[in-house]
């Protein structure tokens, strides 16, 4: 299932396609709210069809741009288009997009039935068709024996899917999601990722998500806007931020990392030696050509690393020795906490594909940590 | 439990009894069978039957339930105008003052405001009568319905109101299908505060009133001057029963209201 998903997925990518239309466009698009910028001079684009997650920690401006899309902010400065149409002026209830709010925000005073059929009322819908996609998006969402209860006698993750419901039973150009799952448990979250990533796929809509939870914007998004205090760090696909992160910032939140602070020794194309300021040597073949002596950043994966016992052949680089400090058996992987002669700790993980290993390591035993020239990045940032 | 201590007992029994048994006895004596009201002659519901055919208290109380219901409802739509503005527009000239002048009514001696009414009806040169008490009371009850609306808008989720505009209803709509039944238990609650306002308010109504426009209050306050009679007695109990009623209405919608549309 996982794997028909993926293959599905390969093949879209707008955005490495010229010739494709934008769907949403931020074009340089400001929020100030008195003296403060929520959203500093951004530009994104969004396919139709793509599942994009706006990605960053509390504070940094996410909702605020989905709310400039479903207009219940005006931007400061800059133009939003939806479908090649300016949305400047162009009042909420008059946009083509439905947002599933944070709170939910379901309609107290009315059924699950009545909160869905809300939507199609304004539009002026036939009776019959009303009921019609009601029914639909009931049993879409798994709610038909709920249809006539009020929102307060739900469990959280029912209201939370009549609030979906609602949402997409306009079938809007753009749906747009701030933080959906925030409220469920992490059994139920996890569950319904892979629901809203079926759902998306089987209406064929326009998902714009909103999370501070990086391994739910990797799981449903096709590709991640990584945002830091107003402005967007990277736009790109789960895979490339997480293996090709543009700064330390997505580095650092998207998973973890290490990261070695060093300068330049030599750089050609295809081939570039870091020496760290913890007096080992990188070398790694994916990096731009950059001047002797600039300063920049190793980051390299904790499973990207390999621990031994032994000194492993070679010539010295992309190598380094330590001491165990902490091991964390999490199951399926084994987390090593290894201590630098300088007192910067270094994690590596090693899948657990065997139940017994013939020599273990253990705590306090020196170790060599060492991975190969295309394990990690070189960053300016 | 707390422990309920003799003292505590005590005070609560006077308190009580300081409150209450005035409006005890007048009740009682409205029962009476005799006209002598300090007297105790046996049970009758003569009096009722007697106000039935008091042309003049008859009119009375129709005027008062017209006034009331008159400037409650007006009242209730301006005073939730006004919360409305002051709870959403969080900025705007002359916010402070506006939210000021809000509460000054209430806090604002009745004569004060009585007079300041008649001067003004008289500087306009208005008839006095049944639509100057009307708006004397809509002003001074629409303070109440903009406090107690506006408390209840403050802990309203904006969201719900979005949700709606989101969904393809213009404001108006929004409001009036989203926001309004859910903030309308407060609605209510300040029409009845405001209605009960209106029914026995004495002093602003002698201020405003002109001929023809003799409220209930006025009246029973008139014919005391000539003596307590049970026929009096009688119609305060009904006013008590109503006032009553009303406020428990009020609290009981209110309450239960609230709880349903805010567990959501
Ligand atoms: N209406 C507003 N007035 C003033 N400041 C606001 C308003 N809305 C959001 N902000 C501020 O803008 C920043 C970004 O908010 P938001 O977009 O909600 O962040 P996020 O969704 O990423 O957590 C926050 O610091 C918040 O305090
Ligand atoms: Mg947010």
């Amino acid at each position: 299932m996982k794997q028909a998903l993926g293959a599905v997925r390969r093949k879209f990518q707008p955005w490495n396609d010229p010739a494709s239309r934008p769907f949403i466009e931020f074009r340089n698009v400001s929020k100030q709210f008195g003296s403060f910028t929520a959203v500093d001079h951004q530009t994104l684009t969004v396919f139709e069809r793509e599942f994009h997650a706006l990605l960053g920690p509390s504070g940094c401006g996410k909702t605020t741009l989905l709310r400039m899309l479903a207009g219940f902010e005006e931007p400061s400065e800059g133009e939003i288009w939806l479908d090649g149409k300016n949305l400047a002026g162009v009042p909420p209830h008059r946009r083509p997009v439905n947002m599933m709010f944070q709170s939910y925000a379901l309609f107290p005073h009315m059924s699950v039935e009545k909160n869905i059929a809300f939507g199609l009322k304004q539009d002026g819908m036939p009776r019959g068709e009303i009921a019609a996609r009601v029914d639909e998006m009931l049993k879409l969402v798994k709610l038909e024996p709920f249809a006539k209860r009020r929102p307060d006698k739900l469990s959280g993750g029912q209201r939370q899917r009549v609030a979906l419901a609602r949402a997409l039973a306009k079938r809007p150009k753009v749906l747009l999601l701030d933080e959906p799952l925030g409220a469920l448990d992490k059994k139920l979250r996890e569950a319904t990722q892979f629901e809203l990533v079926g759902l998306q796929e089987s209406l064929g809509l326009t998902f714009l998500i909103v999370t501070h939870d990086q391994e739910e914007a990797m799981t449903v998004a096709d590709r991640i806007s990584v945002m830091k205090e107003g402005k967007i760090a990277q736009i790109a696909t789960p895979a490339e931020i997480y293996e090709a992160p543009s700064s330390r910032y997505v580095a650092d939140f998207i998973g973890s990392v290490n990261v070695f602070e060093g300068t330049v020794e030599s750089s050609s194309p295809g081939r570039l030696q870091l020496e760290t300021d913890q007096g080992f040597t990188v070398r790694t073949a994916t990096a731009p050509v950059l001047g002797a002596g600039t300063k920049a950043w190793f980051a390299v994966r904790p499973e990207k690393m390999r621990i031994d016992h032994d000194r492993p052949e070679g010539d010295g680089v992309n190598m380094v020795s330590g001491e165990v400090w902490d091991i964390g058996y999490l199951g399926d992987v084994t987390v090593y906490n290894v201590r630098l002669d300088s007192g910067k700790l270094v994690r590596a993980s090693v899948m657990n594909a065997q139940r017994a290993v013939a020599r273990p390591i253990s705590w306090e035993e020196r170790v060599w940590l060492s991975w190969s020239d295309d394990a990690g990045v070189i960053l300016l940032d | 439990m707390r422990r309920f201590s003799t003292f505590n007992l005590v005070s609560v029994t006077f308190g009580f009894a300081f409150l209450y048994l005035p409006i005890v006895i007048l009740i009682i004596y409205s029962f009476n069978a005799s006209r002598l009201v300090t007297v105790w002659a046996g049970f009758s519901t003569q009096w009722y039957v007697a106000l039935l055919h008091d042309q003049a208290i008859l009119d009375a109380a129709w005027v008062t339930i017209r006034v009331a219901l008159f400037s409650a409802t007006v009242a209730t739509v301006l005073g939730t105008m006004a919360a409305i503005v002051l709870v959403r527009r969080r900025r705007f000239i002359g916010r402070t003052l506006f939210s000021g002048m809000i509460y000054a009514p209430i806090v604002m001696p009745d004569v004060i405001t009585g007079l300041s009414l008649l001067l003004l009806f008289v500087a306009l040169n208005f008839d006095r009568g049944f639509w100057t008490v009307a708006l004397a009371h809509t002003s001074f009850t629409m303070c109440f319905v903009a406090v107690v609306v506006q408390s209840r808008l403050l802990s309203f989720d904006l969201s719900l109101e979005e949700a709606a505009l989101d969904l393809g209803a213009p404001p108006f709509r929004a409001f009036f299908l989203v926001t309004l039944p859910v903030i309308f238990p407060a609605v209510a609650a300040g029409w009845m505060l405001a209605f009960t306002l209106s029914l026995d308010d004495l002093v602003i109504s002698s201020f405003t009133t002109g001929p023809g426009a003799t409220t209930l209050p006025m009246k029973i306050y008139s014919q005391v001057r000539l003596g307590v009679t049970p026929e009096i007695n009688a119609v305060c109990t009904i006013l008590v029963a109503l006032v009553t009623i009303g406020v428990l209405i009020a609290s009981v919608v209110g309450k239960t209201g609230m709880r349903a549309t805010e567990a959501a």
